[in-house]
């Protein structure tokens, strides 16, 4: 849960980012982004210009400028994607460290053992682990139990348990065993692993574009080639009107017009998406169901681990009949000494509470014999010399008194039907015929839940709690919880059909799962958060794996998901509204000479039209790595109205991109005319 | 401005929208297939053009299919009217017994009416015979207008179903087109202009006795039939060259408001029909405002420019410098503002004055409504698929700003849309600089200039602007009936419809078999003046990006220049 960041402003990554930017320049890699492309192409022109005015001698200075300033636009793209992956790479490398040096012992199907470098474990291999060892890969028990340490991996400390057969199987690579035996069965070849595959989505050669991306690459491939349209034909209409204009000014309005801002930093913005996963502990299979879970609109959850803690907890003891408080309370001590389920446990903790005992002073009585719960008698209790004392639900409990001959009192019935009716368990004390009260079990919601389910609709996300509880009690968990939507009494083939409906209406489900049953419904959801913890095959079903098991941590995706494309967003936007402070310095300065008038539209009162096209340029090439931070971060999301959201956005990189250059521009002309560099 | 000048300006919106409204929904309903109150006389005949034709109601088409009905029928229809234009000499209604047309005119006249620009190269009355005018041209004007609605309803169908392969038949969707929309409000028109004293005959022409004693020759002909779906349909292709200057084609100030008030509305009724049939009527409300808003703006920019007058003609002693030159005396400054301004910003083209006697900076106003595309109300159907693509457009980013993947209307709009979209509205535009630089480049290109300077510059932008955006109004000054002009014209012509026809068709495909994404509270809403400002914004950005080198070495420059006193 806790995000560790890395901080990307040190030498350590600068340098080898710089020199990635160089190497970057390959054509062959630029294709990649084809606004750069073009860019390197009328760059290398702009060269060419430069080589040949050696030989003349004309205009150098002014030229050589130009293309030098060109070859920084892309180098500082370059620059910003290679940061990102180094982030990314160094994201992962800390999640990575522990797992190549180890060794496995390998169980051959003949029987007898081996071992070998965890390097060259296969899919399908079975290994043998024991106390202190480390797991090799990516698995699953397959027998055996044992207590892990999982803090490499997810920073939490507790250890946790995992076992064969049950929905706690999977393991992971990187991750230590505590105590305990057990057999794995190896689900990935090495480099196939869920972290593998993370890594290769940070790794920019390799990225696959995502959908949205695609369409937005689109869009500036278009603007590129409508730009390169106008930018030619501008040349032909100035020969009309009589003004020559030279090559290295036409390609310098080139690409100050062409998208060169996003389309340099879009692959940061995807690259540096993943890291902020990799930061939250996520592993995405794709970057699809990362710029999915921006959209979803229904998250479907488990009422158990998900909302409330999982057991329910005793929080009142009712006595009845006149009995007092106190008698009930140590009979139900007593009942649950050698209880050991959570709700067993949560008794004694309230009756230790209720009586002001501290420490583990409570003994059972000389001679006492417990009864431990059966699945015959659903009851738990204590057999002392002068008294019996059950407690259970109140069917059992009927029959433990009915069989000494009373019956349950109105009083008692009324009692059980109201805790029932709000949504809790029942348990009833008895002690030989007589029943001393009840007590009241209930479930709780972990901490900080409503707050972050009410967090979800603010986003627009609507929240439906599954639960195999009775629709009272379910109703009662989803109120106090705030859920929009519940599903009481559900198998589990619902949460597929669930899922299915609401897709069918056109909605975006995310799933969080972690079963073997939960396999077929994350499969089917758009987004499928599975816990690490869970079974491989609800991790193989899954888009996203969390390492922490955290549930609720969905709104951390939902969030990346959604910065992500804001900040793709608002670049683009930025970019396009730059345009407009560039015209108004490039296309007077190239006219003034001959006319004049044109000084009208000279609205910066720049210094000379060289260093009009010049400031342009310059301006157009520093605004990329002065927004790589940005790019990095992403822009800050709030769950907020979208029209505010939108309005924010709009006033922040619509107007500001419109107006921020002209300052710009105008700054760095003042410093070209002190330097005297045009 | 005078109080009857006013009264125009005030009126003319607001009897527009009251008439556009429940248009669109009737339209809504026509293409729906609902019952109307036009059903009882039309639906009979419409069965019986179906069972003529072959033509099964209920067959459903897929995008694919519709197009190619569409693009063949088109094509048909262009080749007949060449056709037509060749043997004319040979065919009856020929009183003025005039010869078959030059191919490359001829070529020119076909694409330009079976594309619903009508731009004409050629002057009407001394070129084209009364049957090539009523039977090749009229019954185009009908085709192409139809033609356009078909397609944005197919469009519209494309967001209002949902998971389904098929975006309705073209054939019906033609066929109601004509006989429940182009020619009930044609007959009204036609009407409406012949009790006016627009002309309506067979006759040639007749000869009069002027004054001075000399004869004169005055054509006539079935004008007033042509005239009415000229404006309907927004075609604008006039019987007469000097097209609604005529006194025959547009007489007293009735017809001319009322010409006005044809060629705006069915553009203006479309956002409302895309309303009603999405069942979201504010949404269609919305699109209407953002080009109303346009419209207005446009309006007020061009009337502000030629009431400031002309500083040298000010000098000369014209009281304010007003430019009359080009303008009807009769019609005024305003009324010719209005006509122009609603002529270029929907695709009809039909003129009431001279477009390039305007003062240099309303001359970029009307360069500017075509060059963006014609949205601003635009023809008869592309104009609301155009600005549709232009929402699209504003939903792609507006939905990144908000952290969704885009969508609009509930419809996600991905890889295959953007790329249609962004073919739509900027095909025409790169069409029309690069044919605007070879102009510029030829010797073919500058030989037709009427006028030196940024204003010839002007003359070639106008050309272009207005073919590639299907509009058909002439700036004049340029003689476009070279081979030059009428060959890249034409070219002009078919890229500006096609382009924007068939991706609308594919768009609409795509979207049709989408699911519908429920609006929820995290949807942007597409309803709200921030979303109507957003549109303007991405609308006025793209267009000024794409055109201001452009502009600026054109119309402004020569407004620059007049400021200081140099003409051209």
């Amino acid at each position: 849960m806790k995000a560790t960041k890395i901080n990307i402003w040190q030498s350590r990554f600068i340098i080898p980012a710089l020199k990635d930017s160089f190497k970057k320049l390959n054509p062959v890699v630029m294709a990649r982004n084809p606004v750069m492309f073009v860019v390197e192409l009328v760059t290398v022109i702009t060269t060419l210009i430069v080589v040949s005015d050696i030989f003349t001698g004309k205009n150098i200075l002014f030229n050589l400028q130009i293309s030098l300033w060109l070859w920084f636009t892309i180098i500082f793209a370059n620059f910003s994607e290679a940061l990102a992956e180094g982030q990314g790479r160094a994201q992962a490398d800390s999640l990575k460290k522990n797992r190549s040096e180890s060794m496995a012992k390998r169980l051959l199907s003949g029987g007898g053992s081996e071992v070998i470098s965890a390097l060259k474990l296969r899919k399908e291999d079975i290994i043998l682990l024991e106390d202190g060892n480390t797991i090799p890969g990516d698995g699953e028990v397959i027998e055996g139990t044992a207590l892990i340490d999982e803090s490499a991996i997810t920073g939490e400390s507790a250890p946790v348990i995992r076992e064969s057969g049950g929905d706690r199987s999977g393991v992971t690579g990187g991750t230590r065993v505590l105590s305990g035996k057990i057999k794995v069965r190896i689900t990935a070849n090495p480099g196939e692993s869920f972290l593998d595959q993370m890594i290769n989505m940070v790794e920019g050669a390799k990225r696959r574009k995502t959908p949205n991306e695609k369409a937005l690459n689109i869009l500036l491939i278009a603007l590129t080639i409508v730009f390169v349209v106008v930018v030619t034909t501008f040349k032909y209409f100035a020969d009309y009107a009589g003004v020559s204009v030279s090559l290295s000014v036409l390609i310098a309005l080139l690409v100050c017009l062409m998208p060169t801002t996003i389309g340099g930093l879009l692959p940061a913005i995807g690259i540096a998406g993943m890291d902020r996963l990799l930061r939250y502990n996520f592993i995405a299979m794709s970057g699809r169901a990362v710029e999915a879970s921006g959209d979803v609109d229904i998250v479907l959850m488990d009422k158990t681990g998900t909302i409330t803690l999982g057991n329910r907890m005793a929080t009142e003891f009712i006595p009845v009949d006149n009995e007092s408080e106190n008698e009930l309370i140590s009979a139900a001590i007593l009942s649950s000494l050698a209880d050991d389920t959570p709700e067993g446990r949560s008794i004694v903790v309230l009756a230790k509470e209720k009586l002001g005992i501290h420490g583990s002073d409570i003994r059972a009585p000389e001679g006492a014999v417990f009864c431990p719960f059966s699945a015959e008698t659903r009851m738990s209790g204590i057999d002392c010399s002068d008294r019996k004392i059950r407690k259970g639900s109140l069917e059992a409990i009927r029959e433990f008194v009915a069989a000494k001959g009373s019956p349950i009192s109105d009083e008692i019935q009324k009692i059980v039907n109201d805790i029932s009716k709000e949504g809790s368990t029942p348990l009833l004390v008895a002690q030989n015929e007589k029943i001393l009260g009840a007590i009241r079990l209930k479930d709780v919601l972990k901490e900080g839940i409503s707050g972050r389910i009410a967090k979800l609709r603010q986003m627009g996300i609507k929240s439906v709690m599954i639960t195999g509880d009775n629709p009272l009690t379910a109703a009662t968990i989803a109120a106090e919880a705030g859920v929009d939507d519940f599903v009481a009494e559900a198998k589990p083939s619902t949460k597929l059909d669930l899922i299915r409906s609401y897709q069918s209406k056109g909605h975006l489900v995310a799933m969080i799962g972690d079963g073997t049953n939960d396999a077929p419904a994350l499969a089917q959801a758009d987004v499928a958060v599975a816990m690490n913890a869970g079974t491989q095959a609800a991790r193989e079903a899954a888009n996203i794996v969390d390492l922490d098991s955290n549930p609720t941590k969905l709104l951390d995706i939902v969030e990346i998901g959604k910065q992500i494309l804001i900040t793709r967003g608002a670049l683009t936007t930025f970019s396009v509204a730059n345009d407009v402070a560039k015209y108004f310095a490039i296309v007077p300065a190239i006219f003034i000479a001959q006319y004049p008038q044109l000084k009208a539209l000279d609205i910066m009162h720049l210094t000379s039209p060289g260093s009009a096209v010049l400031s342009a340029v310059i301006f157009n090439a520093l605004i990329i790595p002065l927004l790589i931070p940005l790019a990095l971060r992403g822009v800050r999301y709030k769950p907020s109205g979208v029209s505010a959201l939108l309005r924010r956005n709009l006033l922040i990189y619509g107007l500001g991109g419109l107006i921020l250059p002209f300052i710009g521009i105008k700054l760095i002309d003042a410093i070209i005319a002190l330097f005297k560099m045009a | 401005m005078t109080s009857s000048d006013w009264l125009c300006v005030i009126l003319l919106p607001f009897t527009t929208t009251a008439l556009a409204f429940p248009l669109g929904e009737f339209m809504a309903k026509v293409f729906n297939g609902s019952k109307t109150f036009l059903s009882p006389v039309i639906a009979p005949l419409e069965r019986v053009l179906y069972r003529l034709f072959g033509v099964d109601e209920k067959e459903e088409m897929s995008w694919q299919t519709y197009a190619l009905c569409l693009i063949i029928f088109n094509i048909i229809g262009i080749i007949i009217v060449f056709i037509l234009q060749i043997i004319q000499g040979k065919l009856p209604l020929n009183p003025q017994k005039l010869g078959s047309v030059w191919w490359d005119t001829a070529l020119n006249t076909a694409v330009s009416f079976g594309t619903n620009t009508n731009w004409q190269s050629y002057s009407g009355e001394q070129t084209m015979s009364h049957l090539t005018q009523m039977l090749g041209l009229t019954v185009q004007n009908f085709f192409s207008a139809a033609i356009g609605i078909t397609v944005i309803i197919a469009l519209i169908r494309g967001f209002v179903r949902k998971s389904s392969g098929s975006i309705g038949n073209f054939w019906v969707d033609l066929t109601r087109s004509i006989l429940y929309v182009l020619i009930p409000l044609v007959m009204i028109w036609s009407l409406l202009l012949v009790s006016q004293g627009v002309v309506q005959t067979f006759s040639g022409s007749v000869t009069a006795q002027t004054l001075e004693g000399s004869r004169q020759t005055i054509a006539v002909g079935p004008v007033a039939s042509q005239e009415a779906i000229k404006e309907i349909g927004t075609n604008g292709g006039g019987f007469f060259n000097a097209n609604s200057a005529h006194p025959f084609e547009n007489p007293t100030p009735l017809t001319d408001f009322l010409e006005i008030l044809g060629l705006l509305l069915v553009p203006m009724a479309l956002p409302f029909t895309l309303g009603a049939m999405l069942k979201n009527r504010r949404q269609g409300a919305a699109i209407f405002a953002a080009m109303l808003i346009l419209y207005l703006a446009g309006l007020g920019v061009f009337a502000w420019s030629e009431m400031q007058g002309n500083p040298l003609l000010q000098k000369v002693g014209v009281i304010n410098g007003l430019n009359m030159e080009g303008k009807e005396v009769r019609s005024g400054i305003i009324n010719s503002v209005l006509f122009a301004q609603s002529t270029t910003a929907t695709s009809c083209g039909a003129v009431n004055s001279m477009h390039d006697s305007m003062m240099p900076l309303s001359g970029l106003v009307l360069m500017f409504n075509m060059a963006i595309g014609e949205v601003i109300f635009g023809g008869v159907g592309t104009g609301l698929i155009g600005m549709l693509s232009y929402a699209m457009l504003t939903m792609f980013l507006a939905g990144l700003m908000i952290g969704r993947t885009p969508e609009l209307m509930g419809k996600k709009l991905e890889l295959f849309e953007m790329v249609m979209s962004v073919i739509i509205i900027l095909s025409p535009a790169i069409l029309l600089l690069l044919l605007s630089g070879i102009a510029v480049t030829t010797r073919a290109g500058l030989a037709s200039l009427g006028n030196s300077g940024p204003h010839g510059l002007s003359e070639i932008i106008y050309a272009f602007a207005s073919t590639s955006g299907n509009n058909g109004s002439a700036f004049a000054g340029l003689n476009a009936n070279t081979v030059f002009y009428n060959l890249t014209t034409s070219g002009a012509m078919l890229v500006g419809r096609f382009s924007t026809i068939i991706p609308a068709l594919a768009i609409a495909g795509s979207l049709a078999n989408k699911k519908i994404v429920p609006a929820s509270i995290a949807t942007f809403p597409t309803t709200g003046l921030l979303f109507i400002l957003m549109l303007i914004g991405v609308i006025l950005v793209v267009g000024a990006l794409t055109f201001f080198p452009v502009f600026t070495l054109g119309p402004l420059l020569e407004h620059l220049l007049m400021m200081t006193g140099k003409m051209f």
